[in-house]
């Protein structure tokens, strides 16, 4: 595993430069804060366009097996 | 030695059909003739070279099923060089033979974009029943249905060394590209608790290696029907992905995929390093695993993570890179491109999964997941969970939870609408959708290596395209121009 460990050791620095790497800011920070309220207004979205009776909607969904 | 990775993909839709003869096979008919009505395609497929059945080991093994050709379903062949039709009880999209992994991006998210199209062609028909369609993989029931592969490789590689060399990288890829799932299906986990797996597929894989494709599923598929030169080519069919509706995901697939075969050919992948002593098992370990760090047990007795194999496989393919470069990829920059984005997955799957949250299926749809739990404090046997995993696969804009996740992109939507009715450039599949769009009435039926011509007099004429490198838009540039009608065009061929 040696040869790995090397390996490894060379992949962060390619990434931060090359990525957008999203940190997972601490929930106090502005960031942080946006993220959440990113979040929570996704789930009120979610809220509205989730199927109504999710039971009968996942019974229902039946196929037929393909390939 | 290497060639051009050529590659395509297939997609059987979820359906589900509301209302009055709601059953799914004219549900799916349905679809497909809508679309077909709508953008006025008449051309139909030709079956005559279809050979399902023939396997690349050579023989026919005692028992196996090979897949049944059907011939009266819907079936259509767009102007972008795509096959749409109807394959079991499901509506099917084919791409066009595409010449990179990032072109392919765009013709499968074309493909969606037809669907789409589909759903509003056929809701605008009196007195029909309502059809939805999912890009997923699975019913939540035991159920499945494929996301399909292909990719163009040179005949002359021994199948044996294309099993060995792509067993450990389809056993583990679904680390980036699994699109996730809530909960179990199969008898593959015993009794074992699994609440969300990575992907969607994998538990229903049973072989290592075999021709079904409907049943007792291989991780290696053996057909041997190439579409084009026998002598050259081989169309490696590869059956055990999901369907992605993350970009990245499918670029990732698909590109990490052409390379490890490019290795094969050059015999620069050394997998005898992470042979795996029980793949079928090692799949589902690795779908069941959300740490990526479950141990697999090598041919060796020593074990591995599917992570390491993945940077195992990564470093060899650096190293490919860096002696033959990546040519047979696709034009600069593609083939880094696959390189570097597949290093930076790998290290935030290592470092912090959830960093990957915008870029890979099963990461969005956990995401999704764990926070709709944190709200509504759901059990994870909660119908709600079940119904988020599907409604993240719904094509319908207003439905689509994968639609409101602020995906990354890597095709513009302009691009993918181009898609809709233009073909690749550099495939044979030029060749096929200009003729289609040029000269509708006179192709009479199509199919991957050949069109058949219907020009009013004497017998029908068959052009066939072997190779799927030539009938390019360079190819086929002066030709197109000099041909007033599709007579000229074949006079011109046969000269």
């Amino acid at each position: 595993m040696a040869e790995r460990e090397q390996k490894r050791r060379t992949a962060p620095s390619r990434t931060e430069t090359e990525v957008e790497v999203e940190e997972e800011p601490a929930p106090s920070s502005p960031r942080g804060e946006k993220l959440k309220a990113d979040l929570d207004d996704l789930l009120d979205e979610i809220d509205e366009v989730l199927e109504d009776n999710a039971e009968e909607f996942v019974r229902n969904y039946v196929q037929k097996g393909g390939q | 030695m290497a060639i051009p990775k050529v590659c395509g993909i297939e997609t059987e839709y979820g359906i589900h059909a509301t209302g009055p003869d709601a059953n799914p096979v004219s549900a799916s008919s349905l679809l497909v003739n809508a679309y077909a009505a709508e953008v006025d395609r008449r051309t139909g497929w030709d079956f005559e070279d279809e050979t399902p059945d023939k396997d690349a080991r050579g023989y026919a093994r005692e028992g196996a099923m090979p897949p049944m050709v059907e011939t009266h379903l819907a079936n259509t062949v767009l102007t972008n060089g795509a096959r749409y039709y109807v394959d079991h009880a499901h509506p099917e999209y084919s791409t066009p033979e595409c010449i990179d992994p990032l072109e392919l991006v765009c013709h499968d998210k074309a493909g969606e974009a037809i669907i789409r199209r589909s759903m509003v062609a056929a809701a605008n028909l009196p007195t029909q029943p309502v059809v939805i369609a999912y890009k997923n993989n699975s019913d939540g029931k035991g159920n499945s249905y494929g996301c399909h592969e292909n990719y163009l490789m040179d005949r002359q590689v021994p199948f044996a060394n294309v099993v060995a060399g792509v067993i450990p990288h389809f056993v583990t890829r679904q680390i980036f590209a699994g699109s996730g799932k809530v909960g179990t299906e199969t008898t593959a986990f015993g009794s074992e608790r699994v609440h969300f797996q990575i992907s969607q597929r994998s538990e229903f894989f049973e072989e290592m290696v075999g021709l079904e494709t409907t049943l007792k599923r291989p991780i290696v598929n053996t057909r041997d029907e190439p579409h084009a030169d026998p002598k050259r080519f081989r169309r490696l069919h590869v059956i055990v992905g999901d369907a992605n509706l993350a970009e990245v995901a499918t670029f990732l697939k698909v590109g990490t995929t052409s390379v490890v075969l490019a290795m094969i050919e050059d015999d620069m992948l050394p997998y005898k390093d992470f042979t795996l002593a029980d793949p079928v098992r090692a799949m589902h370990h690795v779908s069941a695993d959300l740490s990526l760090t479950r141990p697999l047990r090598r041919a060796d007795g020593s074990s591995i993570t599917a992570l390491e194999i993945q940077w195992e496989i990564f470093a060899a393919a650096r190293r490919y890179a860096k002696e033959r470069g990546l040519e047979v990829i696709g034009e600069e920059p593609v083939g880094d491109m696959v390189l570097d984005r597949w290093e930076a997955v790998l290290h935030g799957l290592e470092t912090d999964p959830g960093s990957l949250v915008h870029q890979l299926d099963w990461v969005a749809k956990h995401h999704l997941i764990e926070a709709y739990r944190d709200r509504h404090g759901c059990d994870w046997d909660d119908h709600r969970l079940a119904a988020l995993d599907l409604q993240y696969h719904d094509l319908r804009p207003e439905r689509s939870l994968f639609a409101r996740l602020s995906m990354e992109r890597l095709v513009s939507d302009e691009e993918i609408t181009a898609a809709i009715t233009e073909p690749p450039r550099k495939t044979r599949a030029w060749f096929r959708g200009r003729c289609l769009a040029r000269w509708p009435d006179a192709v009479v039926t199509a199919n991957w290596d050949s069109l058949v011509f219907d020009l009013g007099a004497d017998p029908l004429r068959r052009v066939p395209m072997m190779d799927p490198l030539k009938g390019t838009a360079d190819h086929t540039a002066s030709l197109f121009e000099a041909c007033e009608n599709p007579t000229e065009l074949l006079d011109r061929l046969s000269s």
